[in-house]
């Protein structure tokens, strides 16, 4: 157990350890950042002068040392275009971006479930037929198409909820919330089910196909010989069973919801931190680009790892068979 | 490594025409042709009306994109026919329609209809180039990594399994937010394809390197392998000659897949702004562009192209899953 969280540790840092150069190189390498520091009458000696108080002259591996070190204490410079600090901008948005993200993995996980076990259990209903049809539909529209649809059917046409924004905020020390206003209720309904919905087809079909594989077994056949409801049978044992697969891969998939938020922030112009990355992108605010990267790669890697973890504690085949651990689910 | 796109770019483009021409067999019996219609493949094609619909939907779709200039009622790119004047006009259905433009004009008075069949054309001819460029450096990087093994395969493999664990969107937008960075935000315009290709294919190469080095393992260890060693041929002849063609298979219906996640991707970037510019606009930039005008209740120039890219992912993807259980003998 120890030699295994230690391999998995190691090969953790060696990951964020090539993404933080990765990072490290955009920062220095694409564009100047002192040409984008300056104005136009800067001369050449103030220029210089800045390159050294930034510590532009020091040999690279003091620069990368220095640059690993300030992002390991959350500091990642100041933001070409807004001229604030990095940190101080994430800090402002991250709780938009995780109350989206949390809210649309819980709704895909409590409506994918019972729609995966429904059409798992009533495998020819016309109920499932329409579920898995909507589902592969689902799967073909991409994520901004379902939010513009959603703004023009709920938002232009009936009027019922706000098409952009968060509503009215309220500041809880450092976090500032939208989920105890009314407005800011409605304004996440669409984008959290906009955000939801590719994960939630996920989890209906996986937890489907899990199903059907169960219901096949013999312990289920057993447990039907010895009399025991359908109700006892089909949640008490099957839909136990298919839980871990449907854990697992929701833990990993939170990590791409995170980074799909990119996408739904766009669209219902959520003051989130995937709305800043895509400013970012668009204005090539490097500092920016290179803090979003490491700080997606840390949320990666972390959910990786506890995931892997808890697969290994859930799952007692691992326990012999340590090669297959490395598997991503 | 320099014969490589060569051989390799031909693998999904070539089979294309086979596959949607397949259906009239007559015309000529080569050994080719009477093999594929004798196939299993084509079989389960002709008992499968929505994989039928899918290609024709497919195939539509491509001879439109090649037939631009011919099949479109106007050319939206020639300034001499636009006329500010026809801007915003609803489907020729609705009040205020023009006959001449079947599904309505946009804020510069070009036609939808000729904006989405020109836009379709930039979004698959996007969508095709990432594919091969993604082909051949996962099928280039796969056989290496599978051949050689030992350190070079663990870092490709390692490579492979980082950038597999970010989306690929994400992947694509950085690797865009960068090459917009290097070559400057005002060239970028121009550069617009070249840009989304180069993001798109290469947030795309590990799923080809991955089942590449796969087969490539399983095929090294065979007899027919150890013989060319032994009679002293060239490794990388080896590679290229022996062991790419028997790799290929699964590759082609990857391929096909990977078309819908790039025109989709591309889609995705040219809607957030940093892919193709107004002035040549794919589906996603015609979405974009619809998107701004949604409010005031011009739904036509948001509604239009956003089905046809729904329409082309869908019937990619459909003929894709086919490909992949037509192909595949275990589940038959």
């Amino acid at each position: 157990m120890l030699a295994f969280i230690v391999r998995r540790l190691i090969q953790s840092v060696v990951v964020m350890f090539f993404v933080a150069m990765l990072a490290f190189a955009m920062f220095r390498f694409v564009g100047d950042p002192v040409h984008q520091m300056v104005g136009i009458e800067t001369s050449l000696e103030e220029r210089e002068a800045l390159r050294v108080k930034l510590g532009l002259r020091d040999p690279i591996y003091v620069q990368f040392a220095r640059f690993v070190g300030n992002a390991a204490t959350g500091e990642f410079g100041i933001s070409y275009q807004h001229q604030r600090l990095v940190s101080d901008m994430i800090r402002e948005r991250m709780p938009a971006t995780l109350e989206l993200s949390i809210i649309s993995a819980l709704f895909s996980l409590f409506v994918g479930v019972p729609m995966g076990v429904y059409t798992g259990l009533h495998r020819h209903g016309w109920l499932s037929k329409v579920f898995m049809t909507a589902s592969l539909i689902g799967i073909s529209l991409p994520t901004f198409l379902i939010g513009i649809l959603l703004i023009f059917v709920f938002a232009v046409l009936l009027g019922w909820l706000p098409s952009f924004g968060r509503g009215e905020v309220v500041e809880l020390g450092f976090w500032r919330t939208g989920l105890l206003t009314v407005s800011g209720l409605k304004a996440l309904i669409m984008p959290a089910f906009t955000l939801g919905l590719f994960q939630l087809t996920l989890i209906m079909r996986l937890v489907r196909a899990e199903m059907l594989e169960v219901l096949r077994t013999d312990y289920i056949k057993f447990a039907r010989a010895r009399g025991l409801t359908n109700r006892a049978v089909n949640f008490g044992h099957a839909l136990k069973n298919t839980l871990v697969p449907v854990i697992t891969i929701t833990g990993l998939q939170l990590g791409s919801i995170i980074a799909f938020a990119i996408i739904t922030e766009t669209v219902f112009q959520w003051p989130g931190m995937g709305l800043m990355f895509l400013q970012a992108i668009q204005n090539v605010d490097i500092p920016i680009m290179a803090a979003y990267l490491i700080m997606i790669a840390f949320f990666f890697v972390a959910i990786n790892l506890i995931v892997d973890m808890l697969y290994y504690v859930v799952d007692p085949r691992l326990r012999v068979d340590v090669a297959k651990a490395h598997g991503h689910g | 490594m320099v014969e490589v796109p060569a051989t390799q770019s031909r693998g999904p483009s070539a089979s294309e025409p086979g596959l949607h021409s397949a259906p009239d067999p007559g015309a000529r019996a080569t050994g080719l042709w009477s093999r594929l219609r004798d196939s299993d493949v084509l079989y389960s094609f002709s008992r499968s009306p929505i994989t039928i619909t899918a290609a024709i939907v497919t195939a539509l779709f491509i001879l439109c994109a090649i037939f631009a200039p011919v099949v479109a009622p106007h050319n939206p790119f020639d300034m001499a026919t636009i006329d500010l004047m026809d801007s915003s006009m609803p489907p020729a259905w609705m009040e205020g329609g023009d006959s001449r433009f079947l599904l309505g004009t946009d804020d510069q008075g070009r036609g939808i209809l000729s904006t989405i069949i020109f836009g379709s054309r930039i979004s698959l001819l996007i969508g095709f180039a990432s594919v091969v460029l993604a082909t051949v450096l996962g099928v280039g990087l796969g056989l290496l990594s599978g051949f050689v093994g030992g350190v070079v395969d663990a870092f490709i493999m390692r490579v492979a399994e980082i950038q597999l664990s970010f989306p690929v969107i994400l992947t694509a937008l950085l690797i865009d937010g960068v090459l917009r960075g290097v070559l400057q935000v005002e060239k970028s315009g121009e550069l617009a394809y070249w840009i989304l290709i180069l993001s798109i294919g290469i947030s795309n190469w590990v799923q080809f390197a991955r089942t590449v080095r796969g087969s490539t393992m399983v095929e090294r260890s065979k007899e027919y392998v150890q013989a060319a060693q032994v009679i002293g041929i060239r490794s990388s002849m080896i590679v290229l000659r022996h062991i790419l063609p028997n790799v290929m298979g699964p590759v082609l219906v990857i391929a096909t897949i990977q078309l819908a996640v790039a025109v989709l991707s591309e889609a995705t970037l040219s809607f957030l702004g940093v892919g193709m510019p107004p002035t040549e606009p794919s589906l996603g930039t015609l979405i974009q562009i619809g998107n701004d005008y949604l409010f005031s209740g011009e739904w036509w120039m948001v509604i239009f192209p956003g089905s046809a890219l729904a329409i082309l992912v869908l019937a990619v993807n459909l003929l894709g899953d086919w490909l992949r259980d037509a192909l595949n003998p275990r589940l038959r």
